[in-house]
């Protein structure tokens, strides 16, 4: 907590992507993930609400319906820190590429929606630097509603809104809640300077887009790898396992 | 009139016009005699005929046990720690003290944000960043700061539990490779921290190096000044 350096230089660069469940972000994240390793650079990814340590007090919270919108809000802020300090801020300093399915703008519009306080959701997570690129995949939410639904059936109680009592009926509430949250992070696009991308487009355009904006932005051959891996192929595809794909499964670093 | 707000932003979902009761906070080290002082009052409230609820820090169903685990392990870095004990605050403070309130109870805590603002700027937490983390707090009707001096404070410790606590000696710190010499320094950063605190937050000091009987007479007379009559207390008319 000393040096917060939220503002101080580091060598590694920041990429978030964020959008609505159902937008299709986690699928353009993975692409420009294979697609940067193919191309020989460091990078880590780091996925919201994935810190073993906070997971069970987060996991049991969900489960007995415990969370209210402030607790709801810390126990992610909770996940968030603990990440941020363990390994996002290490792997920027060390060089890295690091690449969040998620970050702060999250909760900037999910935990407003919630009727949280912005203002005092800007401050809590003050600490966090701003990335260098954010990818914001705008979708209808009647299109995310349809993805989500031909993948599993009915969208999960949190992402319905369905603590705030919105409706009765899940789907409805999806509509509302999430409506919500696409105004908020249309808002925020000049505010954090937001890269928004039609997530309504085919897949490959879409990433065609992120990869050009990535280019352009960074220098992508100041991230070399240093830890030697068989050899890519041109795909980027080539080695059977990562060392960091093993850190992401286990949850170790 | 009995009526309550935060400090500055709202809390998500509950009406501050709803809340009566009384909020009482007595902060102090461990050992400074908390314990005992909130026993004695809780007694005499309800002698007097007030409904009591008390609340401690990290006794939240949420993240207790999770908070306990990770300290075990000391693995959680001071920010991760300082959310995790706020995430707790607002459990209790949403699940336990708002309803207590609105009931119209008196609520003696022990101890309230002042103490986890305390130990997070010991650790290199800026006031700037905790003010607005417990900016949804209720603000209590008194705050009473048991002021015992380290000797005592280490006296009781080592009589009552034979060791030093790891977290209050500030083992985690690395003030001191000895735990005495540790926690004399913890005790000492601690007590200039809640100085500063007692400037942005008004802590009423209560001379903690007395006998229990003669503090809870303090205290007494001076909640009696606060305290106001049971039909204020209870705002919803009788049926």
């Amino acid at each position: 907590m000393i040096d917060t350096t939220a503002t101080g230089d580091v060598q590694g660069r920041l990429i978030a992507v964020e959008g609505v469940d159902g937008s299709g972000k986690s699928t353009q994240m993975d692409l420009l993930h294979k697609w940067l390793r193919g191309l020989g650079c460091r990078v880590f990814f780091s996925e919201w609400n994935s810190s073993p340590l906070v997971a069970e007090a987060t996991k049991k919270g969900k489960r007995r319906l415990l969370l209210t919108p402030t607790t709801f809000c810390l126990i992610h802020a909770t996940d968030f820190a603990d990440r941020y300090e363990r390994q996002i801020l290490p792997m920027l300093k060390a060089g890295y590429i690091v690449l969040c399915d998620r970050y702060v703008y999250t909760s900037f519009a999910r935990d407003r929606a919630r009727g949280c306080d912005p203002e005092w959701l800007r401050e809590i997570y003050g600490f966090a630097r701003p990335p260098e690129i954010t990818f914001w995949f705008h979708v209808p939410v009647e299109t995310a509603l349809t993805r989500l639904t031909k993948s599993r059936k009915e969208p999960n109680y949190f992402e319905a809104g369905m603590d705030l009592g919105l409706s009765l009926d899940v789907r409805e509430g999806f509509r509302i809640f999430q409506g919500r949250i696409t105004e908020n992070y249309a808002e925020m696009v000049d505010e954090f300077s937001l890269v928004q991308v039609d997530a309504t487009l085919p897949i490959p355009h879409q990433q065609q887009i992120v990869r050009r904006v990535v280019q352009d932005r960074l220098d992508l051959n100041a991230f070399p790898s240093r830890i030697e891996h068989v050899v890519h192929d041109q795909y980027g595809i080539a080695p059977p396992v990562f060392e960091e794909d093993l850190m992401d499964a286990e949850g170790e670093w | 009139m009995v009526s309550h707000r935060t400090y500055k932003h709202v809390i998500p979902g509950i009406d501050m016009e709803e809340l009566g009761g009384l909020l009482i906070v007595i902060e102090g080290p461990d050992s400074s005699g908390r314990s005992t002082q909130i026993w004695l009052l809780s007694r005499w409230l309800e002698q007097l005929g007030f409904a009591v609820e008390q609340m401690g820090l990290k006794r939240s169903k949420l993240v207790a046990n999770e908070l306990e685990k990770a300290k075990e392990g000391n693995v959680l870095s001071p920010r991760t720690m300082a959310l995790f004990y706020a995430t707790d605050f607002y459990d209790q403070l949403e699940n336990r003290i708002v309803p207590a309130l609105r009931a119209g109870s008196v609520v003696l805590a022990d101890r309230y944000v002042y103490t986890l603002m305390a130990r997070d700027m010991i650790r290199g937490a800026h006031a700037d960043w905790l003010k607005p983390l417990y900016s949804m707090a209720v603000v209590p009707d008194a705050v009473y700061l048991l002021d015992t001096s380290a000797e005592n404070i280490l006296d009781r410790t080592l009589s009552s539990r034979g060791k030093l606590d790891y977290w209050e000696s500030g083992m985690d710190l690395g003030l001191a490779r000895d735990w005495y010499e540790s926690f004399t320094r913890y005790q000492e950063n601690l007590r200039l921290q809640f100085e500063q605190i007692m400037t942005d937050y008004p802590l009423e000091r209560i001379h903690g190096d007395r006998p229990i009987l003669e503090i809870h007479e303090d205290l007494k007379s001076r909640i009696e000044r606060i305290l106001p009559t049971l039909t204020e207390l209870h705002r919803s008319p009788p049926i």
